[in-house]
């Protein structure tokens, strides 16, 4: 058992735990745009930065990345860490000026105008990598992956064209904390990546109600018979 | 295979045997500086014209690595560095190799090719006498320059590899580890971390396998001194690493090297397959029961990947993104396993560690940083070219004595040490010993060794610019801090350039540095404001002149300045005939004036004219 204290309040952990899950456990509250439940952390959007004082020394780091230890004191509101966090929020809402939860998080961290130039270009994207790491950490397609560095870095499928391993399950779309990625479900189609899906339509109801794609895959790696699957739920 | 002391010994007589028959030794740089200045059809005409004088098995002429004096070359030196020739066959080739050819013959000096100080007043001919070469003092590249770096019998002639054989058959892994500790080695690559404390970190770390790795991802503009060494002498860097393997406890090392480098790949190619031939690599090294493997590694060229998360990921095959280092990489490093990074410049300090002594190594440099470190001193200084001195040489001795001062003796600025991440130091500084901590104390550091000097037509503003816009292009875009941070200060530092700056851009300039420095994931980001907060704290007055005053002190920043045309000039109409957009007018032998509204701001008559009657305000 680790102690440690958040904002002087003691507190307790497993070894091996991360401060974030712990802050949020004891009911602090600490922000967060690349961490995900079922995926874990990246350490990308550094607005999850905590202060850390071990021994004499003071750094700002990402609550969500950095081992719980004995001794420690955390901070999650000193002043360098309102500094990263606000102007985080700031440099992100410039870029993704449509993104509601950016415009929702500048607010309550205190963004009163943005002073940068907006983006019209990156859509909602904040290149958080929640997308990319679904699709193969628990669909296990890697249909998704980084091009390009810097500013021109992007999510997209392979060489910018319409994938061939993507079955258009839309976990991505799911997981996305901000609602950047495009899907459409229409007239038996669904359209995602630049991609047209055929939906399955159920022979029970004529409903369609997931992409032929996804329903091969799963019958795939789960062994049930693609025309069990092809009826949907409701009517199974 | 050679297994003891007596079969180097036996490699040196060979060789010794193998050069005696020559009664002169010809050096000639090839580095890379060299080769693109013509050190290849130096080499080619004088082993011609030697062949047609019969005289090809009386004279060795030998390619060499970088001699460091690139802003001279090609460079040809004679014997133990008896006679130095500089700029040889830059221009007339014939007659340059002419000139060679009378000094083996004849002993005759050449006068054309000596080196002369930039005031013309002094000329040297023995390297040793040149300030240049003087004042260094030599442990890194100490055989760069004096040995064929692609051929392993001179390097052992020179006594490569007795160090790895005296650590593997003579001292225990914690005998050398005791060694490197005391010596007070310190990371070569820019953080400055101690090399032995690293190194016992990974040796006590648990599991396995360890990795060794050297960082031979040099990227900061202007900076050439891993590739040099690289170049010059990659025996060194192997021997460096097997010892550390052997230290450490690893069996299997990477060198990771740019594939913009060319030479420095395949020469370390060379010298990785020589040293596995006899024996330096592989099973059972020195017979002592120890195994050890290199592999080279190829990187793309992302600047990134020169810091150790990124390189370490992209040495797995992964893109070159930077991870969180809160659990060390001396415990979860290269697939998650023991390892220890050293720059190869670090990795070249510890034969001779081992060698001489730790006792010597602490002996030489500053209180807090030991031996020497290598720089590329580059920029408005009249020698340029690549130096080792001793860690507390300050900086005045390396740009007035070494560096022979400021070109055209304009008057010195600031000098930029390292690299992008680095800052700016103003001359009220100069005399600072330079070393780690000073130049971290100055708000720079040390880096890999870049160092750019700059004189009074440099704008610190625009020097800035120039760095945010390298790491706007090389940040990898992972972290936000660093990916919309340094872009967004780059923008405002644009605006003051262009003469639209307000008073708040200071305050917000600041506040974004250090948001960014302490909020980004790996080093580049968090030392990316350095260029602009060291200028902020040392040149504020320029960054007021371009804000408040819209002018741009050094005539650098084109929509603040303009060119005029002084009452001195005598018409001669150079400036009229160079100018590209033609807006300059007048007769001749009057003085002539600019159309300001068609002139580009190029500089072209202020840099031709003679009488020094252009003016930029």
């Amino acid at each position: 058992m680790i102690e440690f204290t958040i904002d002087g309040k003691k507190v307790k952990a497993t070894e091996g735990e991360f401060i974030l899950p712990v802050a949020l456990r004891e009911g602090f509250d600490i922000p967060t745009l690349c961490h995900h439940e079922a995926l874990g952390s990246d350490g990308r959007c550094r607005i999850c930065v905590v202060e850390v004082k071990r021994g004499s020394r003071k750094r700002i780091v990402t609550s969500c990345l950095y081992p719980v230890a004995d001794g420690i004191e955390v901070s999650t509101n000193a002043p360098d860490v309102m500094l990263v966090r606000k102007s985080v929020l700031e440099l992100l809402y410039a870029r993704c000026p449509e993104a509601e939860v950016l415009g929702h998080l500048a607010k309550k961290y205190g963004v009163e105008n943005v002073r940068y130039s907006k983006d019209h270009d990156k859509g909602k994207c904040i290149l958080c990598n929640i997308c990319i790491r679904a699709c193969a950490e628990i669909v296990g397609v890697s249909a998704l992956g980084f091009s390009g560095k810097g500013m021109s870095k992007k999510v997209t499928t392979p060489f910018d064209e319409p994938s061939d391993t993507c079955i258009a399950c839309g976990a991505c779309v799911v997981a996305c904390p901000t609602g950047h990625i495009f899907m459409k479900d229409d007239k038996g189609v669904r359209t995602i990546w630049k991609k047209k899906f055929p939906l399955a339509q159920c022979p029970e109801c004529s409903r369609f109600h997931a992409p032929v794609e996804q329903l091969q895959y799963i019958s795939k790696v789960t062994n049930v018979p693609l025309e069990t699957l092809m009826v949907c739920q409701d009517c199974r | 295979m050679i297994q003891s002391l007596d079969d180097l010994e036996k490699i040196k007589e060979d060789f010794a045997g193998r050069i005696k028959k020559y009664g002169k030794t010809v050096k000639i740089c090839f580095g890379t500086g060299c080769v693109s200045s013509g050190s290849q059809a130096v080499y080619d005409g004088l082993v011609g014209a030697l062949e047609k004088e019969s005289l090809n098995k009386k004279v060795r002429v030998v390619k060499t690595g970088c001699h460091g004096f690139c802003e001279k070359g090609p460079i040809v030196v004679f014997n133990d560095d008896e006679i130095f020739y500089q700029s040889v066959g830059k221009k007339k080739i014939e007659e340059d190799i002419a000139l060679l050819l009378d000094t083996i013959k004849n002993g005759k000096v050449a006068d054309k090719l000596l080196y002369k100080s930039a005031d013309k007043l002094k000329k040297f001919v023995s390297t040793k006498e040149i300030p240049f070469y003087a004042m260094q003092k030599k442990i890194v590249l100490d055989l760069n320059g004096a040995i064929d770096p692609e051929d392993i019998d001179e390097y052992i002639a020179h006594g490569g590899y007795s160090a790895l054989q005296k650590a593997l058959t003579a001292m225990t892994p914690d005998e050398v580890l005791d060694w490197v500790q005391k010596s007070g080695l310190r990371g070569r690559g820019g953080g400055g971390f101690s090399t032995g404390t690293k190194w016992k970190s990974c040796k006590d770390a648990h599991g396995g396998p360890k990795y060794i790795m050297a960082n031979g991802d040099e990227g900061d503009p202007g900076a050439f001194m891993d590739r040099s060494l690289m170049e010059g002498n990659p025996g060194v860097i192997l021997e460096g690493m097997i010892i550390g393997g052997y230290t450490i406890g690893s069996n299997q090392g990477y060198i990771y090297v740019r594939d913009e480098y060319p030479l420095a790949v395949k020469r370390l190619g060379i010298a990785l397959e020589q040293a596995v031939k006899y024996g330096f690599l592989g099973k059972n090294i020195f017979n002592s029961g120890f195994d050890f493997d290199i592999k080279i590694v190829r990187g793309g060229g992302a600047f990134v990947c020169g810091e150790s998360t990124a390189l370490m990921s992209s040495l797995e095959g992964k893109s070159g993104e930077p991870r969180a280092k809160y659990v060390h990489t001396v415990e979860k490093g290269l697939w998650d396993k023991p390892s220890n990074l050293n720059n190869v410049e670090t990795w070249a300090c510890v034969p001779a560690i081992i060698n001489r002594g730790w006792q010597w190594f602490a002996s030489i440099g500053s209180e807090g940083s030991k031996g020497t470190k290598v720089f590329s001193l580059v920029g408005k200084v009249n020698n340029t070219g690549l130096i080792e001195v001793p860690m507390g040489t300050t900086l005045r001795q390396i740009i007035f004595d070494l560096g022979d001062g400021i070109q055209n003796n304009k008057e010195f600025k600031a000098v930029q040490t390292g690299g992008p991440s680095g800052g700016c130091i103003p001359k009220e500084y100069l005399d600072t010993a330079v070393d780690f901590d000073t130049l971290w104390e100055l708000g720079s550091m040390m880096g890999s060794g870049g160092m750019i000097v700059m004189d009074d037509k440099n704008c610190m503003v625009d020097v800035a610019r120039y760095f945010l816009k390298f790491l706007v292009e090389e940040s990898c875009g992972k972290c936000v801090p660093c990916r919309e941070g340094i872009r967004r200060m780059l923008e405002i530092v644009e605006r003051i350039c262009d003469g639209e700056g307000d008073e708040g851009d200071i305050a917000h300039l600041k506040e974004l540095g250090r948001a960014v420095n302490i909020g980004s994931l790996c080093g580049l980001g968090q030392s990316a404001s350095n260029p602009v907060l060291s200028t902020l704290r040392y040149f504020m007055d320029e960054y007021e002149a371009h804000i408040a005053h819209k002018k741009c002190p050094a005539g650098v920043c084109k929509p603040l300045i303009n060119y005029t045309i002084l009452d001195n000039c005598t018409g001669c109409t150079l400036c009229a005939r160079e100018c590209p957009s033609n807006c300059i007018i007048g007769d001749k032998k009057k003085p002539h004036t600019i159309d300001t509204k068609k002139c580009i701001k190029c500089g072209m008559c202020y840099e031709v004219c003679k009488f020094g009657a252009v003016n930029v305000v």
